[in-house]
C-alpha cells in the first residue's frame, strides 16, 4: 500500500492526515469535556449530549443569520457573540433538565440513561419542527476561509486551525476551573465523597445543578465550533454521542488528561487508517480496538485511584 | 423455598390471558396484514423476554440486544437469499447462483462464510451459536473483570455500533443499507402468500411460549434467586461462594439467545433484513418495551413491545410529528413515575381488586391474610 508513494509524499500525506486527525480530535475533545464533567464527575449517563450540542449549533446559526440581517459590518466577529449564546442557552437547559430530572435519579444512573434518551428523541422532534429536517450551514466570515500554505505540498485549512485554537483555550480553562478554582475544589469535593462534602458545609445539590449546566454549556460550545466544519441536522449530534462516550470511557472517568489523551489517539488512529482503507473499514477498526483495550484494561487509560 | 407450581395464580392468569389472545383472539379478529404486523411486534417480545433475565432479574443492563437480533435474522436471512438466487432465477446476472447485491458489487463467487448457509441444519444451529458464543466472549471478557453496570452498557452499544458500521460499509458482502431483500422460499415452501403467514405466525407464537416456559423455569430454579441476589447486593453472593461472572455470563447469553430466535423469526415473517434493526437506536427502543412492560415480569415485557409497537404504527401513521415526542415522554413517564413498568401498575391496582373480587365469594380464611397474599402453599 505504500508502494505508489514517494518518501517526501508519504511525509506530506502522514502530516495533512494527521492535522485532519486534530481537527476530529478537537471535536472529540470539546464534546467529551462536557461529558466527562457530567458521566466522570456525577455518573450520570447523558444520552441527550447530543441534542445539547446541536442546540449550539443552532444557536450559531441563527446567530449568523442575525447578524448578515442587521449587522454586516460587524459580521467577520459574530462567531465570537454567538460561542457565548451557545454556551448560555445550552448550560440553562442543561440546568433545567438538571431540576426537572435527573435529580430525581442520582442514585439510579442506569435509568438516567433511559430518560435522557426519552429527551434526546424529544429535543430531535423539537428541532425538527422548529427548524426543519434539512441540514443547515453557517456561513463563515472571510478571514476564515482559506487555508495556510505551510510548505509546498502541506496545506492546512483555517477554521480548522481556528477550532483548535478554541479547543486549546476551552480545555486550559476547564482545567483551570475544576483543579483551581473555589468551586471545582467543590465539586471535586462532592464526587468523591458527598456525604461528608454536605457535612462540610457544600450545598451539593446547587453543586450538581452548576455541574450539569457547565456540561450541557460545554457542549453549546462544541456544537459552535461544530458548525465550522459541518452542517447541522436534528440528529447530528446522535452521529456523535457512541463515539464520545467510548471516548471518556477510555480515558478513564473522572479524569481529564486521560479525556483528552484518548481523544487524540483515538482520532488520530481514525484519520490515519482512512487514507489507506474506506471510511467505514477505517472507523471499525479503530472501534473495534478501543473496545479490546477496554476488554483488557476496563479503567481506561488513565484511573483515579479513589478507594471504593 | 422455592414454589412447588410453575405458575402460582396470577401468573396463570397471565398466562391463559395471552395465550387466548395470541392463539384465539388476534388471529379470529385481525386480517392477515395486521396479523403479520402482529408478528413482527412479537419478534421484539422475544428480545423483551431476554431482557427480562437479564436486565429485570440479572440486572445487567444490554443496549446491544440488537446486535443478537440482527447476527439471528441474518443467518435465517443469508439461508433464504442463497435459496432465492439460485441458478435459475439470477440467470440474468453477470455471475448467476450468487445474490444479486453481491452481483452488483461486482464479486464473482460466493464467498466462504456464505457456503455453510446453503444447509437449513447449520443454519438453525448457526441461529443459536452464533450470537451465543458471540455473547459468551463479550460476556466472559467483561465480567470476568467485574465491568458491570454503565460501562458495560456502553461497551454493548459501541458494540452495536461496530456490527452496523460493518454491515453497511460491507455492501459486497452483507446487501449493505439495504440489507437483505426478496427473501422467497423456505426449502421450496413459499413464505410470501396469506396461508404460509398464517403459519408463519404460530410456529412464532409456540415458540414464545416455549421461550416463556424456559425463562419461567429459570425464573423459579435456584438460578433465578441467585440472579435476584446478585441484583441486590453483588458482593454478598461472591462471599457465599458463587462465581457472580459465570451467572452474569449465562444470562447475558440466554439474553441473546432469545433475541437471536426473535431476529431469525423476522426475517422469515417481515422478509427482508436490514442493518437498521441491528444498531443503537433499535437496540435502546428494544430496552424501552422491557421497561414499560415492567422489568420484573415475563409477561409484562411481551405486552409491553406489542402495545409500544402498536402504539408506534398508529402514532406515526396519523401524527408523525407527535410520535417521537410521544415517545420520549414515555421514556421519561417510565423511569420517574411508574419504574416496575405496566405489570407493576397492574400489580399495584388491579391485582387487588381481582384478589378482592375472588376473596369475596370465598369463606375468609380468619387466621392470616398475609400468607393468602404470598401465594398460599396449601391451597
Amino acid at each position: 500500500m505504500f508502494g505508489d508513494y514517494s518518501l517526501g509524499d508519504l511525509g506530506s500525506i502522514f502530516v495533512m492526515q494527521g492535522f485532519a486527525g486534530l481537527i476530529l480530535f478537537s471535536v472529540y475533545v470539546l464534546m467529551a469535556l462536557g461529558l466527562a464533567i457530567i458521566f466522570g464527575q456525577m455518573g450520570v449517563i447523558n444520552m441527550a449530549h447530543g441534542e445539547f450540542m446541536i442546540l449550539g449549533a443552532y444557536v450559531t446559526w441563527m446567530t449568523s443569520n442575525l447578524f448578515q440581517a442587521y449587522l454586516p459590518g460587524l459580521f467577520s466577529g459574530y462567531f465570537f457573540l454567538a460561542m457565548i449564546l451557545a454556551f448560555v442557552a445550552s448550560g440553562a437547559l442543561g440546568m433545567l433538565v438538571e431540576w426537572a430530572l435527573i435529580r430525581h435519579l442520582y442514585k439510579r444512573p442506569l435509568d438516567t440513561l433511559l430518560a435522557t434518551w426519552g429527551l434526546s428523541l424529544m429535543l430531535q422532534q423539537a428541532y425538527r419542527s422548529v427548524f426543519g429536517a434539512r441540514e443547515v450551514g453557517v456561513e463563515l466570515p472571510q478571514w476564515m476561509l482559506g487555508s495556510l500554505h505551510v510548505t509546498d505540498s502541506i496545506e492546512v485549512p483555517i477554521n480548522g486551525v481556528f477550532v483548535m485554537c478554541l479547543t486549546v483555550l476551552i480545555t486550559i480553562s476547564v482545567a483551570y476551573v475544576m483543579y483551581k478554582s473555589r468551586w471545582g475544589r467543590q465539586v471535586r469535593a462532592v464526587v468523591q465523597n458527598r456525604i461528608m462534602a454536605g457535612a462540610v458545609g457544600i450545598n451539593t445539590e446547587k453543586v450538581d445543578r452548576y455541574t450539569f449546566g457547565l456540561g450541557c454549556g460545554i457542549a453549546g460550545i462544541a456544537g459552535s465550533a461544530f458548525t465550522m466544519i459541518g452542517s447541522t441536522g436534528p440528529t447530528s449530534g446522535q452521529l456523535y454521542i457512541v463515539d464520545t462516550f467510548l471516548v471518556v470511557v477510555f480515558g478513564g472517568a473522572a479524569s481529564l488528561l486521560g479525556t483528552i489523551a484518548s481523544a487524540f489517539s483515538i482520532s488520530q488512529t481514525q484519520s490515519t487508517l482512512e487514507f489507506f482503507m474506506s471510511g467505514s473499514m477505517a472507523k471499525v477498526l479503530t472501534l473495534l480496538a478501543v473496545v479490546g483495550i477496554l476488554m483488557l484494561r476496563p479503567q481506561g487509560l488513565f484511573a483515579l485511584k479513589v478507594r471504593k | 423455598m422455592i414454589n412447588s407450581r410453575f405458575f402460582n395464580r396470577s401468573e396463570l392468569m397471565g398466562f391463559i390471558a395471552l395465550a387466548a389472545v395470541l392463539f384465539v383472539i388476534l388471529p379470529l379478529t385481525l386480517d392477515v396484514f395486521r396479523l403479520n404486523l402482529v408478528a413482527k411486534y412479537l419478534t421484539y417480545a422475544f428480545v423483551a423476554l431476554g431482557l427480562v433475565l437479564c436486565w429485570g432479574y440479572g440486572g445487567i443492563l444490554s443496549l446491544g440486544q440488537g446486535v443478537f437480533f440482527g447476527l439471528g435474522g441474518y443467518c435465517m436471512a443469508m439461508f433464504l437469499k442463497l435459496e432465492a438466487s439460485s441458478v435459475e432465477n439470477t440467470k440474468i446476472q453477470s455471475t448467476p447462483g450468487i445474490p444479486d447485491f453481491m452481483d452488483w458489487n461486482q464479486i464473482t463467487s460466493l464467498p466462504l462464510f456464505w457456503q455453510p448457509f446453503h444447509s437449513l441444519t447449520f443454519t438453525i444451529l448457526a441461529i443459536i451459536l452464533v450470537p451465543g458464543l458471540f455473547a459468551l466472549i463479550i460476556g466472559t471478557a467483561m465480567f470476568k473483570r467485574r465491568v458491570g453496570g454503565t460501562y458495560f452498557a456502553i461497551i454493548t452499544q459501541a458494540v452495536a455500533a461496530i456490527l452496523t458500521i460493518l454491515i453497511v460499509g460491507q455492501q459486497g458482502y452483507t446487501g449493505g443499507i439495504n440489507g437483505m431483500t426478496d427473501l422467497r422460499t423456505l426449502r421450496g415452501w413459499d413464505i410470501r402468500p396469506d396461508h404460509a403467514k398464517i403459519i408463519l405466525y404460530f410456529v412464532e407464537v409456540l415458540l414464545l411460549f416455549a421461550c416463556i416456559g424456559i425463562a419461567q423455569f429459570i425464573r423459579l430454579t435456584k438460578l433465578g434467586r441467585i440472579l435476584v441476589a446478585m441484583r441486590e447486593q453483588e458482593d454478598r453472593v461472591r462471599f457465599s461462594g458463587y462465581s457472580v461472572a459465570n451467572f452474569k455470563i449465562f444470562a447475558f447469553c440466554m439474553a441473546a439467545v432469545f433475541a437471536a430466535i426473535g431476529g431469525a423469526m423476522f426475517a422469515l415473517n417481515v422478509g427482508f433484513m436490514s442493518p437498521s434493526f441491528v444498531g443503537i437506536v433499535p437496540s435502546i427502543e428494544m430496552v424501552i418495551y422491557t421497561a414499560v412492560g415492567g422489568r420484573m415480569s415475563i409477561f409484562g415485557a411481551i405486552w409491553g413491545a406489542l402495545l409500544v409497537n402498536f402504539a408506534k404504527t398508529s402514532l406515526s401513521e396519523s401524527f408523525p410529528q407527535l410520535w417521537l415526542f410521544g415517545l420520549g415522554a414515555l421514556f421519561i413517564a417510565v423511569v420517574l413515575a411508574f419504574p416496575n413498568g405496566l405489570s407493576g401498575l397492574w400489580a399495584d391496582y388491579v391485582q387487588p381488586r381481582i384478589d378482592r373480587l375472588f376473596a369475596s365469594r370465598k369463606p375468609k380464611p380468619d387466621w392470616n391474610d398475609n400468607s393468602v397474599a404470598d401465594g398460599a402453599p396449601a391451597e
